[in-house]
């Protein structure tokens, strides 16, 4: 199936082509930050964590929600979405790629990656996240080729793939609620250490994933000849609709607890990003968006008419994707770091090289999507024809 | 051409070593240098639980640089405001990012935040409180560890491998204290006077504290201690007669953060 990828448009070549250089720019700078040490970032000793692993956070959340397109059509027979499972599949694949490069440019010594595995430590979450992002990637390669190899060949898919899609089922939520468990047990930050990190980070993964995916599906039905179906989409805004309401729930219940409570460890967090601490508050602007964007977004996915024009639709989806990107993108990390323990405020924003290294991953998992999207778009047009 | 395996294999060790480790790779063959570091030395001190008393009345900040300045100097801990070569000078951002810090001082309220108060003993507002790791008899940092880099020896110290750290900074997420530093850079241009006994570090590794285990280790207290003139007690505090008992046993002593479960093992007598 594979040579598919290989004949395409002038314009298939060109994407493929633009996401190649900045590839390259990000390896170029990459090298510069293996020589010269993770200095060349904005992180410092009181934040230690950055722009990295908030991306690294925000697309295990994206390849997570593949499952909303596996559940409805495995476990409710919902026989619409099987035109487009392996879009969501195929989306985890290059979702999870780039949190595992992210794991990777964000190591002081990638040199050493090795020793999570030499030195097993089940006590670290960091030790399980591998193990479940590892897997997840396998299963959906697995899954989605496999699937579609039937498809392309017009028979059932191999019996022995049925007990892989179920196990891919549970797997999906188990990486979100891994990667918060990496933040929310942690003593020492007030910020993250709360019993709803993991349900927060699932109901924004199960928002900004299928928005995504909305919009791809819309992309793939302007350039191909494939339509992923518009009951499809509208099933897939439904549950975005849910998600993102779920997630604006969540966060005033978060919001209720730290600040009917008072406790100050909790509190100052809160104050640093919505407020400004210390004088200091260059999120601000950024969380008053993306609080109010989610909320907006949420009551305006009620409207039926909204969801249903497809305009409208791929704009709320958009105002969706952009705050949660910067509720877990950019506020998550700076906001547990910042105050730091000793409550002092250093504050955090990401440099040219860091940006640049970020683009480069990126690069990396939309030349994959590319290519895999490529792929599943030839075959179904080749199945229709 | 004559070469017979034996040579080929020697030639090709030789190559490598040489390859490998460079000028430091002869070195390592060069004798006297191994011996010289496996011989006799102090009986080394030993503990069921290494702790520490700070008492705050005995410690002026001079007594706290001094503390400071030796622990620094033996681990070869970069100063970033004094680069080695003029022309490496930091901006003061890169200094507040980068620094590395095994024992330091901060204020009242810093190292201590929700103890203080609006009104409380002048004392207290201006003294310089000397923190460093706390040796945690739960600590957070090892639970995080994905490689085993930071470990609890069963005396109570809470150190580093740093050969064997990747550098994820789980550790730095996960101490309460601050006590971890990454290095960020290369260090080495900001290390004044290279002290020979301990390792100088490379970028993408954590750091800390050990308690001087290589001091302990020839029978001598760790830097700080000696440096300190009684104002740092040191000692097992399984043993009823050590140092510390003696002073938890007579005076009020309080923790940082406490409450949040990692069990402190350094304690100040405010």
């Amino acid at each position: 199936m594979l040579e598919t990828a290989f004949t395409g448009s002038k314009r298939y070549y060109r994407l493929l082509a633009v996401l190649l250089f900045f590839m390259a720019v990000g390896a170029v700078v990459y090298l510069r930050q293996l020589s010269f040490g993770l200095g060349i970032t904005g992180m410092g000793r009181d934040v230690s964590w950055g722009f990295y692993i908030a991306q690294f956070t925000y697309l295990v959340g994206v390849a997570a929600s593949g499952v909303m397109v596996v559940l409805p059509y495995y476990l409710h027979d919902y026989k619409a979405f099987g035109r487009i499972t392996v879009l969501g599949e195929f989306l985890a694949v290059a979702a999870v790629t780039m949190c595992l490069l992210f794991i990777i440019v964000d190591l002081g010594r990638p040199d050493r990656l090795l020793n999570v595995i030499f030195y097993p430590t089940p006590n670290s979450i960091l030790f399980w996240d591998m193990i479940v992002l590892n897997g997840y990637l396998l299963l959906n390669i697995v899954i989605g080729w496999t699937v579609l190899e039937a498809e392309r060949n017009q028979v059932k898919y191999p019996k022995w793939v049925k007990p892989l899609i179920l196990i891919s089922i549970p797997w999906a939520p188990s990486i979100h609620t891994v990667t918060a468990f990496l933040y929310a047990g942690l003593p020492g930050r007030g910020y993250w250490l709360t019993a709803i990190m993991a349900p927060r980070f699932l109901s924004s993964a199960f928002a900004a994933g299928p928005a995504l995916l909305i919009l791809l599906a819309l992309i793939v039905r302007k350039f191909t000849k494939f339509d992923p179906g518009r009951e499809q989409i509208q099933t897939l805004a439904k549950i975005v609709t849910y998600a993102i309401i779920i997630n604006v729930f969540f966060f005033f219940c978060e919001i209720f607890t730290v600040f009917y409570s008072q406790i100050p460890d909790h509190m100052l967090h809160f104050q640093y990003l919505f407020q400004g601490l210390q004088g200091k508050g260059q999120l601000v602007p950024w969380m008053w968006f993306a609080i109010v964007g989610m909320t907006v977004a949420a009551i305006l996915m009620v409207f039926p008419k909204i969801r249903q024009n497809e305009n409208t639709l791929a704009l709320v989806c958009g105002l969706i994707i952009v705050t949660t990107y910067i509720d877990k993108g950019l506020g998550l990390i700076s906001g547990g770091f910042i105050p730091n323990p000793t409550e002092k405020v250093v504050e955090y924003w990401p440099t040219l090289p860091e940006a640049l290294i970020t683009l480069g991953v990126w690069a990396t998992g939309f030349f994959i999507l590319t290519i895999l999207y490529k792929v599943a778009v030839s075959v179904k047009e080749e199945v229709k024809a | 051409m004559g070469i017979n395996r034996r040579d080929f294999v020697k030639l090709a060790g030789l190559s490598a070593l040489f390859g490998l480790g460079g000028k430091a790779g002869w070195e390592l063959l060069a004798p006297g240098q191994v011996e010289a570091q496996i011989k006799a030395q102090g009986k080394p001190l030993t503990a069921k639980r290494w702790a520490m008393v700070v008492d705050m009345r005995k410690l002026d900040d001079a007594t706290a640089a001094r503390c400071i300045e030796a622990c620094h100097k033996i681990h070869n801990v970069p100063d970033y405001t004094k680069p080695v070569n003029p022309k490496d000078a930091l901006t003061p951002e890169q200094i507040v990012r980068w620094e590395v810090k095994w024992i330091w001082t901060d204020h009242f309220h810093n190292a201590f935040p929700g103890f203080d108060q609006p009104y409380m003993q002048e004392r207290l507002e201006h003294l310089n409180f000397l923190c460093l790791c706390n040796h945690c008899e739960n600590p957070p940092c090892v639970r995080v560890c994905p490689t085993k880099a930071t470990f609890r020896r069963d005396d109570g110290i809470v150190m580093m491998d740093m050969h064997r750290c990747i550098g994820c900074r789980f550790c730095m997420a996960g101490c309460p204290f601050g006590a971890r530093s990454f290095n960020w850079r290369d260090p080495r241009p900001f290390i004044k006077e290279e002290y020979p006994d301990y390792p100088t570090r490379e970028p993408g590794m954590v750091e800390k504290c050990d308690f001087c285990v290589k001091l302990l280790a020839k029978g001598q207290l760790p830097a700080c201690v000696t440096e300190s003139k009684g104002a740092l007690i040191f000692g097992d505090l399984a043993d009823a007669k050590s140092g510390p008992r003696e002073a938890l046993k007579a005076h009020y002593t309080i923790r940082r953060k406490p409450h949040l479960g990692t069990n402190p093992q350094v304690y100040y007598i405010v």
